[in-house]
């Protein structure tokens, strides 16, 4: 009766430890990994904006060949007035796990930002700072900018689709068109959907409005807040 | 059981025993956040974000309504 009871006591003090222990994996991965991930990301993009500031502007051409970008790498500031005043995010070459951590990561092989083809991104709806948690607040119309150390590429939202996530002709050369020779400049933006889920996958579609050199700058207003956001 | 054991394992008077209980649910909540949950954490089905030919197990089930 005894050794019952204690087996009983042991029994119950585990199930409650269990218990303690997942809502404390909830909390890590909802909170902590965001804080974390906001600090990281945070700081690659000053680093990244005093780097594209130190570099002498090249007159050459604007839009650079992702595979010059070594994997891993944060080569551009994406910024989405949408999405915040102060929104920017790095993006890092690839898209594996560790990469999207630390920023919004850049398909392998996909166009470059500014390039003729498709500019493909990933980037994640919830935990590790979440770069696209609103990204199905994005509307017709609305900028996303690309600021590289050479050029900042503007795009202008199109449309959106909610596809499986083995869907890959979204980051076909022509967006759902595999196959396609590309003649237009698209940018594709992916992200899990629902939140909180990875069933399906949530995708923008941009197209390029212009590319500007960085000795240019971006127009005034480009950064603009759109109304309702 | 296991709680009430350690309490009473804990030496001192209270101030230090309630101080060496909170410094063992800091150490503990400190291995869970910088080395446990990281580890886990891939293995869980929520933080795919990218198109992958290879997400043919998550797919499965999924509902394509986008055609």
């Amino acid at each position: 009766m005894k050794a019952a009871r204690w087996t009983l006591g042991i029994v119950g003090d585990l199930l409650v430890t269990a218990g303690l222990l997942l809502l404390l994996f909830v909390g890590w991965q909802l909170w902590w990994t965001d804080v974390t991930a906001n600090r990281t990301q945070d700081a690659t993009v000053s680093t990244l904006t005093r780097d594209f500031a130190e570099t002498p502007a090249p007159t050459g051409p604007t839009s650079e060949q992702p595979k010059a970008v070594p994997f891993g790498k944060a080569f551009a500031i994406v910024r989405i007035p949408r999405l915040g005043a102060d929104y920017a995010r790095p993006l890092l070459q690839g898209t594996s796990r560790d990469v999207l951590e630390d920023g919004i990561g850049h398909y392998d092989g996909t166009a470059g930002p500014g390039a003729i083809g498709n500019f493909a991104v990933a980037g994640h709806r919830t935990t590790y700072g979440r770069p696209f948690h609103d990204i199905d607040k994005l509307r017709t119309g609305d900028v996303v900018v690309v600021e590289t150390k050479t050029a900042y590429s503007v795009y202008a939202v199109k449309r959106h689709e909610i596809v499986a996530p083995t869907d890959v002709q979204v980051i076909a050369p022509v967006p759902d068109k595999p196959g396609a020779k590309p003649t237009e400049r698209w940018m594709t933006m992916t992200a899990c959907h629902p939140k909180y889920s990875a069933a399906q996958r949530y995708v923008v579609f941009a197209e390029l409005v212009k590319t500007y050199p960085r000795a240019d700058g971006l127009p005034a207003g480009t950064l603009a807040v759109p109304k309702g956001a | 059981m296991l709680y009430a054991a350690i309490w009473r394992a804990l030496p001192g008077p209270l101030a230090v025993r309630i101080l060496l209980a909170a410094v063992l649910v800091l150490a503990v909540v400190a291995v869970c956040f910088l080395w446990l949950f990281p580890r886990i954490a891939p293995l869980m089905p929520f933080n795919d974000n990218t198109v992958d030919p290879s997400a043919a197990r998550a797919a499965s089930y999924v509902h394509q309504d986008h055609r």
